[in-house]
């Protein structure tokens, strides 16, 4: 049974992102093949197997990093609403199977771009709950020290490349990212990410022509969410086969609620991109809460819709019935691991709370490289100017 | 305090006239003799190794680009002669030389060789992967050449013309400004973009555009303006090792400027300006090919029993105010000469910047003259007027002199 096996288990490897992980997750990794709901759909090229290759260990953790996901971002909304976050507050709810399955496919030097939605993705690449609400309410222990906000989170050393703000201009940064990894002979990808809204900029045509031309490890995954804030795909785009946009191209399309789908095709696009150039992936996704936190997301659609896909699609839900359905934890186990999330969720706030704003030296420092310039020479110049190297 | 030496009356005083010809030729044409005299520098000169005086010489109103090093002994004699676009190239050859990290992209750059020949022999020689011809996407290659500086990579991004590079101004200001604060340091962006921009022969408006002041709101970035082939290698040198975004501007017309620079590696500071010769009545601010202007006008004013300071700034952001800054003290009168726009130009900032930090040691107030706020008109005669002419500046200086 269930609870026989729990017991056996060992304590599990543990991971960045979760603290009391050890109790449900087992070190079994006998695999488990999941087959996708939906077929996927190519453009100019083969489409992957619709079987994919899990174990035990991964199902838990997929339920248990979307669900913190899920937590960390409603969590957000209630902070943002008591004004504690403010500005601009882009909530990635609903498309957590997207970020999961990502990762899940690729390593830690295969790079991450994306636009302004991009909180669960820096908790996918390592990201801790900290760093993300010290950022989000604008602390000194924020991953950017509190001078990004919601739309800047970046990670270096897990090559997370951000958190942009202008819609589009990642995806020429994250060509140039692959151009680089080209370049250094890295073996890794890029994964471009940006949204429908997006996809009809120039200078993602352009950047995808260059990555054509120069075979670049590039991958550009539209995040179809079908509103470009306000306004629907169908009265956005002429054609919404995002996927066949790029023309000479390949394409995927794939259901984004889906977390082994998504993990399959990144796999594929990712063998893909190492041996023939740039891929277009199309994840077919929806997100609950409005474009933003201004956003009430009720204007342009039907409450009807939202909670249609809700029951539906909902990836969280999905990951549950697939772990119930192979035994590996029960109702109540699931909802005690969804009770001590809220409670790490809740913790994370607590000590970002208490967390110092930054000093206001903190204003000039990180114009400019340190050294370099960083002071404009006063009429009577006291420092030592800096050496080239 | 210093002694310059003057070409013949003669030549003199065909600087008066306002021919247009003879203005429009100073920058473009090579002197095919010239000899090389030295000039006794002033006490300030010799302490840096930045700066360099100028002599002017000339037949016919062509400012000799004879710079000669004040205090070391190890460059008379030894250098060689270059015209400005090769010292471009033979600085970037050596920095690629240096550094594996080191590309170029751009429209043309590769198997063309450039458009201005900056990038001649590169391709062949480094391969297509470290010189880059790019499709025509100003937003998309200069994005990617931010990308791969964030991974490490030192691009330098060429554009064809500085107007082209406002297609790529998000890009410029959005990200690469502005990725090292928002990313609370975790990136660096140490590309360079480069290009030639200014007021060229008959280029018409939408290529002889003076984009300086578009770009110096920008945090984040380091703004430099070459005018020598000296100060353009030292400059490009620089630029590609600092760890900040740089934007070098170049001129159209002076890419054929030839001068001796010296064998040995030698790198400018990008902060600073430089002293082109020193002078007690009042000081004239000036960068790029207005340098020309200036120190043609010079000569006429010399004639005339003025002694201006001339101090190229090369430095366009962040300004170099302790050299500006000792001239002034010293002087206590202020001419910038500049190519950029009258509304918003670099003229205006550092106007805002002297009178702010030096107005007690003004006698009079701080005067601009730079290029009128008009698109550039094709015909020849009304494109001279857009910049402005030795003429100017000389009546100018006599005004603020009175």
């Amino acid at each position: 049974m269930a609870l026989s096996r729990l017991s056996s288990r060992s304590s599990g490897v543990s991971r960045p992102l979760s603290a009391a992980f050890s109790r449900f997750i087992s070190t079994d990794t006998t695999p488990i093949t999941i087959e996708t709901s939906l077929p996927f759909t190519a453009h100019l090229c083969d489409t992957p197997s619709r079987s994919v290759e899990s174990s035990s260990q991964e199902l838990l953790t997929f339920f248990r990093t979307m669900a913190l996901m899920r937590r960390m971002e409603i969590a957000a909304d209630s902070l943002y609403k008591a004004k504690l976050i403010r500005g601009f507050c882009h909530l990635y709810d609903g498309q957590e199977a997207v970020a999961i399955g990502m990762e899940a496919a690729i390593t830690k030097k295969d790079a991450i771009i994306t636009a302004y939605r991009d909180h669960c993705i820096f908790l996918g690449r390592g990201g801790s709950l900290h760093e993300v609400f010290s950022e989000l309410m604008g602390r000194q222990a924020g991953c950017s020290k509190g001078k990004g906000g919601s739309m800047h989170f970046y990670k270096k050393d897990s090559s997370f490349y951000g958190g942009h703000g202008i819609v589009g201009a990642q995806v020429p940064l994250g060509c140039g990212i692959a151009f680089a990894q080209k370049y250094n002979k890295d073996e890794a990808v890029t994964f471009a990410l940006y949204g429908d809204g997006a996809a009809n900029q120039g200078q993602l045509f352009e950047a995808l022509n260059i990555s054509a031309l120069w075979d670049l490890p590039a991958i550009l995954v539209c995040e179809n969410n079908h509103y470009g804030m306000g306004t629907a795909e169908w009265r956005a785009a002429k054609s919404p086969s995002y996927y066949k946009r790029g023309d000479y191209v390949p394409g995927l399309k794939v259901d984004g609620m889906d977390a082994f789908a998504v993990k399959q095709a990144c796999a594929f696009a990712k063998e893909h991109a190492l041996k023939n150039g740039p891929i277009i992936l199309e994840m077919d996704t929806y997100r609950y809460h409005g474009h933003s936190m201004s956003d009430p997301g009720s204007t342009y659609r039907t409450r009807d819709e939202i909670s249609g896909v809700r029951q539906e699609r909902d990836p969280i839900e999905r990951i549950k019935k697939l772990v119930l359905a192979h035994d590996l934890a029960t109702e109540k186990e699931l909802k005690d691991m969804e009770k001590e999330i809220r409670k790490e969720v809740d913790d994370a706030i607590a000590k970002a709370k208490d967390c110092p704003m930054p000093e206001p030296s903190e204003l000039f420092t990180n114009v400019y490289v340190k050294g370099f310039g960083t002071e404009s020479f006063g009429p009577d110049r006291k420092e030592v100017k800096a050496s080239l190297p | 305090m210093s002694a310059t030496i003057h070409g013949a009356a003669t030549a003199l005083s065909t600087f008066n006239s306002v021919d247009s010809k003879k203005l429009i030729s100073p920058c473009r044409t090579n002197l095919p003799a010239r000899s090389k005299r030295c000039i006794v520098a002033g006490s300030d000169a010799s302490k840096r190794s930045g700066s360099r005086l100028r002599v002017g010489h000339s037949q016919k109103l062509i400012p000799n680009a004879v710079a000669t090093k004040a205090d070391t002994s190890v460059t008379t004699g030894t250098g060689h002669e270059l015209l400005l676009f090769e010292a471009l190239q033979e600085g970037l050859e050596e920095e690629m030389d240096r550094d594996p990290h080191v590309c170029v992209m751009g429209e043309d750059v590769g198997h063309y060789g450039g458009s201005y020949k900056v990038t001649k022999g590169l391709a062949d020689k480094f391969g297509d992967l470290r010189v880059l011809d790019t499709p025509i996407c100003e937003n998309a290659f200069t994005g990617m050449g931010i990308g791969a500086a964030m991974t490490g990579l030192r691009p330098v991004i060429e554009g064809m013309n500085m107007g082209f590079l406002l297609l790529a101004f998000n890009q410029i200001s959005n990200n690469c400004g502005m990725l090292h604060y928002t990313s609370g340091g975790q990136f660096t962006i140490p590309v360079v973009i480069r290009g030639p921009g200014g007021v060229g022969r008959q280029l018409g408006a939408e290529h002889s555009q003076r984009l300086e002041s578009y770009f110096q709101s920008i945090p984040g970035i380091q703004m430099v303006a070459c005018s020598t082939p000296y100060n353009a290698k030292g400059l490009m040198k620089a630029a590609i090792r600092s760890e900040n975004p740089v934007i070098l501007f170049e001129h159209v017309l002076l890419y054929n400027l030839k001068e001796s620079i010296p064998d040995e590696e030698y790198i400018c500071n990008l902060e600073e300006a430089e002293m082109v010769r020193p002078g007690e009545h009042i000081t004239i601010l000036t960068y790029s090919r207005m340098r020309y202007h200036v120190m043609q006008a010079a000569k006429t004013l010399v004639n005339k029993g003025y002694d201006p300071e001339v101090i190229d700034i090369r430095s366009l952001k962040p300004f170099d105010l302790y050299t500006i800054g000792n001239s002034v003290k010293k002087t206590h009168r202020v001419l910038i000469v500049e190519e950029c726009m009258r509304t918003g130009g670099i003229g205006a900032s550092l106007t805002a910047a002297i009178n702010e930090n030096f107005n007690d040691y003004l006698d009079a107030p701080v005067m601009c003259l730079s290029s009128q706020d008009v698109p550039t008109p094709y015909a020849g005669t009304l494109e001279e007027w857009t910049v402005v002419q030795p003429a100017q500046i000389v009546t100018a200086v006599e005004q603020l002199c009175q």
